[in-house]
């Protein structure tokens, strides 16, 4: 399992070349939810292989259940990733995705998430869902990172499945927290705006 | 913080798994290539000494700019020579992988600078895992695939590009893209794959028999190739040190700020000088070395003035901080590849 990590990592690194940038912060083991646009099936994957090995054992990608539990392949890689599946199908009011993130990350992983909810087929990044905002305000003490990836959307675009190998970029920002007595509009449209903002750094 | 692997440790690895046959290290290396060689290395040793002295002069004596691109330049020489070496060493199909890779990457920064759509990718696919492999596995086969390898980009995958892209059904900007594309195949995988093909090409000497008669040249293709990358890079730099003595009239400054005619004529001069002292390493009478390197100085130019315009056109300085953290290779490359297939087609033609 190990393995197949590093292997994935690996391969990850080499198809898109990427840079990895902390742009006013740096690698820690606390707990963090690093939160970025979404354009490709490979965005979670380059993400996570972007992060020091030690973080890759305790960050946990957030990914669809419809989706990841089928076939044989996409099971076992989201069991190397120890992804975290959500089912969209059948979301319930008393065992909401973020309460079962919250109980599943307990006080050791991070998570990584998109919260635009689907892949982006435009070059606009599309409106957060509020998944983020519960995440801030049921656990204030975990550090929203914002991350913006480039590029990797033009080496596997969504419908396609073979990958072209062009230079892509991870850029990760300084945290950010809930406000005291922000609003979920404003909370969701400024962190919007921090991962667009690294965009251009 | 860097998982991908460079060049070097790719050349490594191959020296690990490779014992080099005796006879064709002997076929490679002759004495010229030896001589040639055994000079550039003494010279990069003293440019390195010179760069670290330059690195540690106090400040405001030198442009600490000027300082930091001299000894970006030596480390790209160093590599270039160690990884021409390590080819060298392991044999000519070396030296063609090891050119495949720096296609391979050069591509990759050209395609990631050019803005493509996503009608293109399939195009993209095409162009990174067929036609790129393929024009190295011809130039790996020798010189019988001559009349295959020659043509195979300008031809085919230039006819097949528009149409795959065609067929993706995006028609908005057709031409543009189709052009980047055939452009960026023609520059960075078709030209310089001509570099690594000097390795399989008989020549004769003049003067010596008639015809089918004619005696073969005994050199080393090796040194020859090392003969052209030499020269290449010492016009790039006497053009540079002849534009910053005299340089006047500058040729496109919306271009290039940095290069002028007195730095073009000034370099391509020198140029010839050197092509005349190492007559030596080619098969080449001395009018016609001259000759070559004069020409290998003025497609040197063209190349980087070309590349430039690209850039200009994309609004980036070099093709390094297209995405931060990697060294633009294109950026040291652009020279050779423009060099590389008028040197072969001229080399062929002469001897």
């Amino acid at each position: 399992m190990r393995l197949t990590g590093h292997v994935l990592s690996i391969t990850a690194k080499l198809l898109t070349g990427a840079t990895v940038r902390w742009v006013d912060c740096q690698p820690d083991s606390c707990q963090r939810v690093y939160f970025a646009n979404h354009t490709s099936h490979l965005d979670a994957l380059v993400l996570w292989s972007s992060l020091p090995r030690q973080l890759r054992a305790i960050t946990r990608p957030v990914a669809a259940k419809d989706y990841w539990d089928k076939g044989i392949v996409r099971p076992y890689i989201a069991s190397v990733f120890n992804a975290l599946l959500i089912d969209r199908t059948k979301i319930k009011v008393h065992k909401s995705p973020v309460q079962l993130m919250i109980q599943e990350i307990a006080d050791q992983y991070s998570l990584i998430v998109f919260p635009e909810g689907s892949r982006n087929m435009d070059e606009e990044m599309g409106e957060f869902k509020s998944g983020l905002y519960y995440l801030g305000k049921k656990r204030p003490d975990l550090e929203l990172m914002p991350v913006y990836i480039d590029n990797v959307n033009r080496v596997l675009p969504r419908g396609e499945f073979l990958p072209v190998p062009l230079l892509s970029c991870i850029t990760i920002g300084p945290p950010i927290w809930l406000e005291d007595g922000e609003s979920k509009k404003d909370f969701l449209s400024r962190a919007r705006e921090a991962v667009q903002r690294l965009k251009d750094t | 913080m860097h998982g991908v692997p460079d060049i070097s440790t790719f050349g490594a690895v191959w020296w690990l798994f490779q014992i080099p046959p005796k006879e064709q290290l002997l076929e490679l290396l002759d004495n010229y290539t030896m001589w040639l060689l055994g000079g550039v290395i003494l010279l990069l040793a003293i440019l390195s000494v010179v760069g670290r002295v330059l690195r540690k002069k106090p400040e405001g004596t030198i442009n600490p700019a000027v300082s930091r691109m001299f000894n970006r330049r030596i480390r790209a020489w160093w590599l270039m020579t160690a990884i021409l070496v390590s080819g060298f060493m392991l044999g000519a199909t070396s030296t063609v992988v090891l050119f495949g890779l720096v296609s391979f990457w050069a591509l990759r920064e050209f395609i990631t600078m050019t803005p493509t759509r996503r009608g293109d990718h399939r195009a993209l696919f095409w162009v990174f895992f067929v036609f790129t492999p393929a024009q190295y596995v011809l130039v790996g086969m020798g010189q019988e695939m001559y009349p295959f390898y020659s043509i195979m980009i300008p031809l085919y995958a230039s006819l097949f590009v528009p149409t795959r892209i065609a067929i993706s059904g995006d028609h908005r900007r057709f031409l543009e893209r189709s052009a980047k594309i055939q452009v960026g195949l023609l520059i960075c995988v078709y030209a310089l794959s001509f570099a690594p093909a000097l390795l399989d090409v008989e020549f004769y000497l003049d003067g010596e028999g008639q015809g089918e008669e004619r005696a073969l040249w005994p050199g080393s293709p090796a040194g020859l190739l090392f003969y052209f990358i030499l020269i290449v890079e010492l016009s790039g730099v006497a053009q540079y040190a002849w534009g910053k003595m005299l340089g006047k009239h500058v040729i496109a400054p919306e271009i290039n700020a940095s290069r002028t005619w007195e730095g073009l004529f000034g370099g391509a001069a020198t140029a010839t000088i050197f092509g005349v002292l190492l007559k030596w390493a080619t098969p080449f009478t001395v009018w016609e070395s001259a000759f070559m390197a004069m020409i290998i100085a003025v497609m040197g130019f063209a190349g980087e003035m070309t590349l430039s315009a690209i850039k200009r056109d994309r609004g980036v300085s070099d093709y390094g901080t297209l995405v931060q953290g990697h060294a633009g290779l294109l950026d040291r490359i652009d020279s050779l590849c423009f060099a590389a297939p008028v040197f072969f087609h001229l080399a062929k033609f002469f001897a």
